[in-house]
């Protein structure tokens, strides 16, 4: 079949494009004239919300952008931070998550391809990367299935591309039923005075083609991801595009090799939007016009049309810019890697991006409008509306010992084992922290100390409950993990997950979490760097919770000195940095209320930043001063889960002294913020530990010595003493009987 | 002592096989493109881990099929020894250079985890820096890692010392018949395996396990 392209213009063909009438208006006022079916193709493809980000753009900006060591941020592929010595970490999380829903193996597997893409386009080598993966409920009759192919998927395509997975999450709710959310992220490392950049420079020159071959596997993807799900959802699925990590890997050294020659002038993937997107981007950052010869376009299928070639996400693909006397350099490492390479157009003085097929002119648009120059809207919100608070004195009692067996082998809480072992963890040899702490770290390659740590956090309960709140809090635990191994977290990246922006209490929902990671960023010094907007994540008018996930990356200048969640050793005290004098005191959105209880009421946890600042900084730097022997935050289960997970992650135990008059639930589950556990080796009654306090107390932050390593139990003050091997094993039981649990 | 790394496209631990014959010997080996025609010469020719040609046919079967591995043949038949991990391993099987089959691991998933080898056979240049019988920790990080052979195959393996390492300590990751991780060809100086040693040779691995593979192969040749 191939769709010709003197198709007339009607508004049921507009409508299908997902063009709402005042915006195909704009396009007629733009051109002055009816569009051809592959401009109206291509306006579709640049303004749809994936490409155009023009519900979320005039909120975006209001994100901090900016530091010291921000090279570059959002705008390009991926953000790029100065790690010192000459080097830069590039780094981006993006979401692929229609796509993962529709068919979950291809789809998560080409989101990691795309991100991938992303980091070696600036001429970063990928390093590391990570997954937050959102499924429904555990009960669901699709979740096994997807969990299953959403993990094979990035395991097929990571494992082989051969960078190690080095962190993530995995959650389950009901929201997620029928839209579940892939976010992938990766980093790479490179040369600060050899990043490369998407916009194209010079008159003339060639742009060139690279890699596979374009078919019409995944045409109009960008457009789904800018759709909700009804119940066509099967017929979606040759929207969805088809990984082949061994030539994304050989595109890989291909264009690392090419890079190195200096042939290379702009380079920009083909993600979303494939041809189209790239070919404007290139330009209309350039201030140039492009000008492409489809019939120069290497293509794996017959008669394809230019509205196929110009909206085909076929993977593993990149335009470049090159200098003109270095074309045969360029073409001659393309062949090495047994890729394709073409000179499929030219950059012109004209501002115009011209698409010829077969002799016609199939397109002839004015770039900066498709691109930079996109509509933006200023969407109705509603004003905030956060849950209310749990009334004074409601606290569900439950037997201490049989809650904390229950949490830690329940579905939030148990060991994400099963999920990552699927993933190469170990690969390149730099991973020193693997997947199961705080965050996953790994060395700098050619530097004999430094290190990079890596974080993926947000807590959707409470960004459904209080999406200001919950917008800082995902910022602030990324915070703290990063520093919770001892690093100085440097940036974050964003990937944004909401439902439909048109609806007023969604768009609230956006905008107030966009207001609490920005001035969760501005208060930690953790500007966003890069990023992804994903909406119209609803089916059947239902939208997931909103799921604003935060993608950390810091700096150790001693990766040998770096935390470990596990206790080390018998004996040591164990402080509570942080706290408040009654050591636990929120449970409204806890996972105690939600999971023992089935409640999903009261008020998200506050977040202090100053406070939150204050005290990760004086962790931090009891950390890289050598005191402490095991650090862990205050997640997810408060007090009573991160005494378990220290205590399963070493198979020491621990004894927590009782506290007085206050409830042992609120103590114990609680989910305060801005909280750690360390254990140090010092004397207890001691000069140093004396200072330690000290210093603390100047700073307005409270650290009880609240118990001590030792034993084969978990003893929490006067409750039943739980043995380490009982928890570890609940916490290793949960995922694997419930993938098994499938086959019934 | 001289080593070369062959490198097909697709390969993706010849970074890190690179990295650790590099540090453990203090040279760096020699870098073989799949299409070069001439090997140099050479004491060690160790073929890495990833997914040549993207897995597909068969892991290793098109790699197998590559003019250099008649080069690799060549040598072999000459004496000089030749590693295979992972990936390595399954070239080496598919090239017809040591016998056998690696299926599909049993859990159809893939495995990368810690497991523990036993040393079976320390008369190697591969394995005479480990103690006959010693347990070692060593990574592992594959799909299709599952040791396969006729019965009269497996005990001629076990009865001609030609087990190099056995998964031990009820660490078979991936339903391999007796065990088996890692075997030779009947001249002892072909040795394939599963694990990457080259994953556990310094302290930022985590342990040194893996060290003594590569400094008992680099003494010797010394």
């Amino acid at each position: 079949m191939t769709i010709p392209n003197d198709i007339a213009i009607t508004p049921a063909l507009v409508a299908d494009h997902r063009l709402k009438p005042d915006e195909y208006q704009k396009i007629l006022d733009l051109i002055g004239r009816t569009p051809t079916y592959t401009e109206l193709g291509i306006f579709s493809a640049m303004w749809n919300e994936h490409c155009s980000y023009k519900s979320s753009k005039k909120w975006l900006k209001t994100l901090p952008m900016t530091g010291p060591r921000v090279i570059q941020g959002p705008g390009e592929n991926a953000g790029v931070v100065d790690i010192g010595d000459g080097q830069a970490v590039v780094f981006k999380m993006e979401s692929h998550n229609h796509p993962s829903f529709i068919e979950p193996y291809q789809g998560a597997g080409t989101g990691m391809g795309g991100i991938l893409r992303d980091v070696f386009t600036m001429g970063a080598r990928p390093v590391a990367a990570m997954n937050a993966l959102r499924f429904g409920a555990v009960d669901h009759e699709k979740t096994q299935h997807l969990v299953s192919g959403v993990v094979a998927g990035i395991g097929g395509y990571a494992n082989a591309f051969g960078v190690p997975t080095v962190g993530g999450e995995v959650e389950f709710d009901a929201s997620y039923n029928g839209n579940i959310l892939v976010n992938a992220f990766a980093a790479g490392l490179a040369d600060i005075d050899k990043i490369f950049l998407s916009e194209a420079k010079g008159v003339g020159l060639p742009v060139v083609y690279l890699g596979a071959k374009t078919g019409r596997d995944g045409v109009g993807g960008a457009i789904m991801a800018s759709a909700e799900f009804g119940d066509d959802i099967e017929e979606k699925r040759p929207t969805v595009q088809i990984g082949d990590p061994f030539t994304e890997k050989r595109l890989l050294e291909a264009c690392l090799e090419l890079m190195a020659t200096g042939a290379v002038i702009a380079i920009q993937d083909m993600g979303a939007a494939g041809l189209t997107c790239s070919a404007v981007e290139m330009g209309a950052k350039g201030n140039l016009g492009i000008e492409l010869n489809l019939d120069m376009v290497p293509v794996r299928e017959t008669n394809m049309t230019p509205y196929e070639m110009m909206l085909s996400e076929s993977q593993e693909r990149m335009l470049m810019v090159l200098h003109p006397d270095k074309e045969a350099v360029a073409r001659a490492v393309f062949v090495k890697w047994e890729l394709d390479f073409a000179t499929v157009g030219k950059t012109t003085d004209d501002l115009r991006f011209r698409v010829i097929w077969q002799g016609d002119e199939v397109a002839n648009l004015p770039i900066k409008e498709l691109g930079d120059e996109a509509p933006e809207y200023d969407r109705p919100w509603t004003q905030a509306n956060p849950a209310p608070g749990l009334a004074a004195g409601d606290v569900p009692q439950m037997d201490i010992a049989d809650a904390l067996l229950k949490l830690i082998g329940g579905h939030q809480i148990a060991s994400r084992r099963w999920v990552y072992e699927q993933y190469d963890t170990m690969i390149q040899g730099n991973s020193v922290q693997r997947p199961g702490g705080d965050a996953g770290v790994i060395r700098v390659d050619g530097h004999s100390t430094k290190g990079l740590a890596f974080t993926s956090d947000v807590n959707p309960r409470y960004c459904q409950a209080d999406p200001y709140e919950g917008g800082k809090q995902a910022v602030a635990e990324a915070w703290r993990n990063l520093t919770a191994t001892g690093a100085e977290p440097l940036a974050a990246t964003d990937n944004l997950n909401f439902g439909n922006p048109e609806r007023p209490e969604i768009m609230s929902q956006l905008v107030h979490a966009i207001k609490g990671i920005g001035e969760a960023c501005l208060a930690l010094d953790f500007p966003i760097v890069s990023g992804n907007v994903s909406l119209y994540n609803e089916t059947n008018g239902q939208g997931i919770l909103p799921t604003p996930t935060i993608g950390g990356v810091g700096l150790l200048p001693d990766w040998a000195g770096m935390a470990h969640i596990g206790f080390a050793a018998e004996n040591q005290a164990i402080l509570l940095v942080g706290a408040p004098d009654l050591r636990g005191t929120h449970l409204g959105q806890s996972i105690y209320l939600r999971d023992l209880f089935n409640r999903r009421d009261g008020a998200a946890p506050h977040v202090d930043l100053p406070h939150e600042r204050r005290t990760g900084d004086f962790v931090r730097k009891l950390i890289r001063s050598g005191v402490v022997t095991a650090c862990h935050d205050l997640s997810d289960g408060g007090l009573g889960i991160a005494l378990a997970e220290m205590a399963v992650a070493s198979g020491i135990g621990a004894r927590i002294e009782r506290l007085e008059g206050q409830d042992p639930i609120l103590q114990y589950f609680g989910e305060d913020q801005g909280r750690y556990l360390i254990t140090v080796n010092l004397d207890p009654h001691g000069d140093a530990m004396k200072s330690l306090w000290a210093e603390a107390k100047t700073l307005g932050i409270f650290c009880p010595s609240i118990g001590t390593t030792g034993g084969a139990d978990l003893v929490l003050g006067a409750a039943r003493p739980v043995s380490i091997a009982d928890l570890k094993a609940a916490h290793e039981r949960w995922f694997p009987d419930f993938m098994a649990s499938a086959a019934d | 002592m001289k080593s070369a790394v062959i490198v097909f496209p697709g390969l993706n631990r010849d970074r890190d096989m690179i990295a650790a014959l590099t540090k453990v010997s203090g040279t760096a080996p020699a870098i073989v493109w799949h299409q070069d025609t001439d090997l140099p010469d050479v004491d060690l020719i160790v073929i890495p881990g990833g997914f040549s040609y993207g897995d597909y046919l068969r892991c290793g079967a098109i790699a197998a099929r590559s003019p250099i591995m008649d080069r690799v043949r060549e040598r072999a038949d000459k004496g000089v020894k030749v590693l295979g991990v992972c990936n390595g391993f399954q070239i080496l099987i598919e090239a017809g250079l040591l016998p056998g089959a690696l299926m599909r691991n049993t859990s159809l998933k893939f495995v990368c985890r810690e497991v523990k080898l036993e040393i079976t056979n320390t008369n190697t240049a591969f394995t005479s820096g480990y103690a006959q019988g010693q347990i070692i920790r060593c990574p592992v990080a594959h799909h299709d890692g599952n040791y396969f052979a006729d019965s009269e195959t497996l005990d001629r393996l076990s009865g001609e010392g030609q087990i190099a390492f056995r998964y031990a300590e009820d660490t078979n990751p991936n339903g391999s018949l007796r065990d088996i991780a890692g075997i030779l060809n009947a001249g002892k100086n072909v040795l394939g395996l599963m694990p990457h040693p080259e994953n556990l040779i310094e302290a930022a691995h985590g342990g040194t396990d893996g060290r003594a593979l590569f400094s008992g192969l680099l003494d010797e040749a010394a």
